[in-house]
């Protein structure tokens, strides 16, 4: 299985990631390897395995409907770089 | 060429629990921002989500209330995204297991005409925060008080033809959550919005044509105005010889047009994927019958009982059962006149509606007790006042001046019945007007009404218009 440099360009968008051109091969070179490595695994015969412990036949522990938080926005906008009246400021983006 | 549209609509109804759908900050409209936010909302390192069980119990009300299959496991997903207002860079939601599956909901169309409309499945999940992009030298404000509400969204089947149809679907769902009380529907504050899929294809085509969507829609008058402007814009595209290209699109209350706001080709890929930080939900057999035998009346169940027991018009029925407040208010006022729901229904909604739209209120803010209205019929019924002076009387209440038997009392307005009174008050009148009672006699017809209304000015309107009219044809005649 091999990734695409146009997948590579994809992917990195949809992360936000900034990836430059020169690098974009080398990428697409270790997504690759990766997806190969899963392929081997995929080739292992498990039918004879047991599967390790898993919590997926738990089900969600369920909160009561509550409201045990106070206001704590001062200290909530104070680790954030910049803020006004209140608010969180942040580049604008506006979907055009 | 004859145009078919195919519509379908997907509602997003804040649950109205009183903390978040996985942490415990309040949920209360209009507060300061982001004082109802903790380190979960705002999406730390570390943190973990626990899920409102109160959440849980809405939407299965909502799968039960509409007939739907109700999933016994249902599985969060994360939807990833990049917006500022999304703090984690993800959006909890529900995906491929929804914890509501199939339902049906049935409208009524303004010629009284039924239609069963499909719901595909609604699901719970969270509500992102609010930008605001003025007044910030550039930079765009964020208020994350509403990430986290919990939200229930609800995709219709594309069974919808017009808009008029898409309204009724969206007032019927909205009176719904309503009765069952999981959202407030407060449309204003965008409790209850609205995106629509539209598309259009020659009438008798199977194949659907491609469709855009139209977003942010939160008024029903919005709706229809965008339903209609886009099927015009996509049969005028098509006609031209041109293709219509699935996009989202905006709609712009001021020019009454949808705008494209991105492409197919721009679309967001979501990446979804089950959450690792919860667990499915299960929900039980016993959970959902005991949500079932605790369900309130339906308005569709309302309705029919106004209809076969109270004996209500249907248009009267469902008149009153369009908002539950109002059922609830005629209900309450129906006791003190039992026997008389049409009468009653008929003071509600006629004088009472007009009345408060008059005053720009609505019945949640009646300055009448419902009671009132309910002694207010009961006090035409046993004749101790007039049809007339009730309106008197209604009035007076409506400008808190006390309950009807008091204000009969204080103004005297009770109903004069007494026959011996009423034949000396007519005599005086026939006496005043002797011409008119010259010509009455000789044909004039006419003046019957003339002496009614002396009469009935001379008894200030107390007198009972049917004995006054009975005893003035007999003395007039003489």
């Amino acid at each position: 299985m091999a990734i695409t440099n146009d997948e590579v360009k994809k992917i990195a968008q949809l992360a936000g990631l900034q990836v430059t051109e020169a690098d974009i091969a080398t990428y697409a070179d270790n997504l690759s390897n990766i997806l190969n490595l899963v392929g081997q695994m995929d080739n292992a015969d498990t039918s004879e395995v047991k599967p390790m412990a898993h919590p997926f036949d738990n089900s969600a522990r369920l909160r009561a409907d509550v409201v045990s938080e106070q206001d704590q926005r001062d200290a909530l906008l104070a680790i954030a770089p910049e803020t006004e009246s209140g608010l969180y400021l942040v580049p604008k983006v506006i979907e055009e | 060429m004859e145009w078919e549209a195919v519509i379908g609509l997907e509602v997003h109804a804040q649950l109205n629990t009183k903390s978040k759908i996985f942490s415990g900050s309040a949920t209360n409209y209009g507060a300061m921002p982001n004082t109802q936010i903790c380190d979960i909302d705002i999406g730390l390192p570390g943190v973990l989500p626990v899920l409102n069980m109160e959440a849980v119990h809405k939407a299965i009300t909502f799968g039960v209330a509409i007939g739907a299959q109700i999933n016994d496991q249902s599985v969060f997903a994360r939807k990833n995204y990049f917006y500022p207002d999304l703090p984690k860079g993800y959006q909890i939601s529900q995906f491929e297991l929804p914890i509501v599956g199939v339902g049906h909901l049935d409208i009524t169309l303004e010629d009284g005409r039924s239609r069963r409309i499909g719901v595909t499945r609604a699901h719970l999940e969270e509500d992102a925060g609010k930008s605001l992009h003025e007044d910030f030298q550039g930079l765009s404000g964020i208020d994350l008080n509403r990430a986290g509400i919990p939200l229930l969204e609800i995709v219709s089947e594309p069974d919808i033809r017009t808009a008029k149809e898409a309204v009724a679907y969206l007032k019927t769902l909205h009176n719904l959550v309503r009765y069952i009380n999981i959202c407030d529907g407060n449309m204003q504050e965008g409790s209850f919005r609205c995106d629509a899929n539209v598309s259009v294809r020659p009438k008798g085509q199977e194949k659907f044509g491609t469709r855009t969507e139209t977003k942010n829609l939160n008024s029903f008058r919005f709706v229809e105005r965008a339903i209609n402007y886009e099927i015009e814009r996509q049969i005028e595209v098509i006609e031209s010889g041109g293709v219509i290209m699935q996009e989202t699109r905006l709609f712009n209350a001021d020019t009454n047009e949808t705008k494209m706001m991105r492409s197919k080709e721009d679309a967001n890929d979501y990446r979804y994927f089950p959450d690792p930080d919860l667990l499915p939900v299960r929900v039980t057999a016993e959970q959902i019958r005991q949500i079932k035998s605790t369900l309130p009346e339906l308005p569709a169940e309302k309705q029919q009982r106004f209809v076969d027991d109270l004996h209500l018009s249907t248009d009267t029925a469902t008149t009153l059962v369009s908002n539950k407040a109002l059922a609830d208010y005629f209900e309450t006022g129906l006791k003190a006149a039992p026997e008389h729901g049409q009468l009653v229904a008929n003071w509600v909604i006629g004088e009472l509606l007009g009345a408060l739209n008059k005053a720009s209120l609505d019945i949640t803010q009646c300055p009448i007790p419902a009671e009132h209205i309910g002694t207010l019929v009961a006090r035409i019924i046993d004749k101790t006042i007039s049809t007339k002076i009730a309106k008197t009387v209604f009035e007076t209440m409506f400008n808190g001046e006390g309950t009807p038997d008091e204000i009969i009392e204080a103004k005297g307005l009770k109903q004069v019945t007494d026959t011996a009174e009423i034949e000396k008050m007519v005599d005086e009148i026939i006496t005043q007007f002797p011409e008119q009672l010259a010509d009455y006699r000789s044909g004039k017809d006419k003046l019957f009404g003339f002496f009614v209304g002396q009469a009935m000015k001379a008894s200030k309107g107390k007198a009972n218009p049917a004995q006054l009219n009975e005893i003035l044809k007999t003395k007039l005649q003489n």
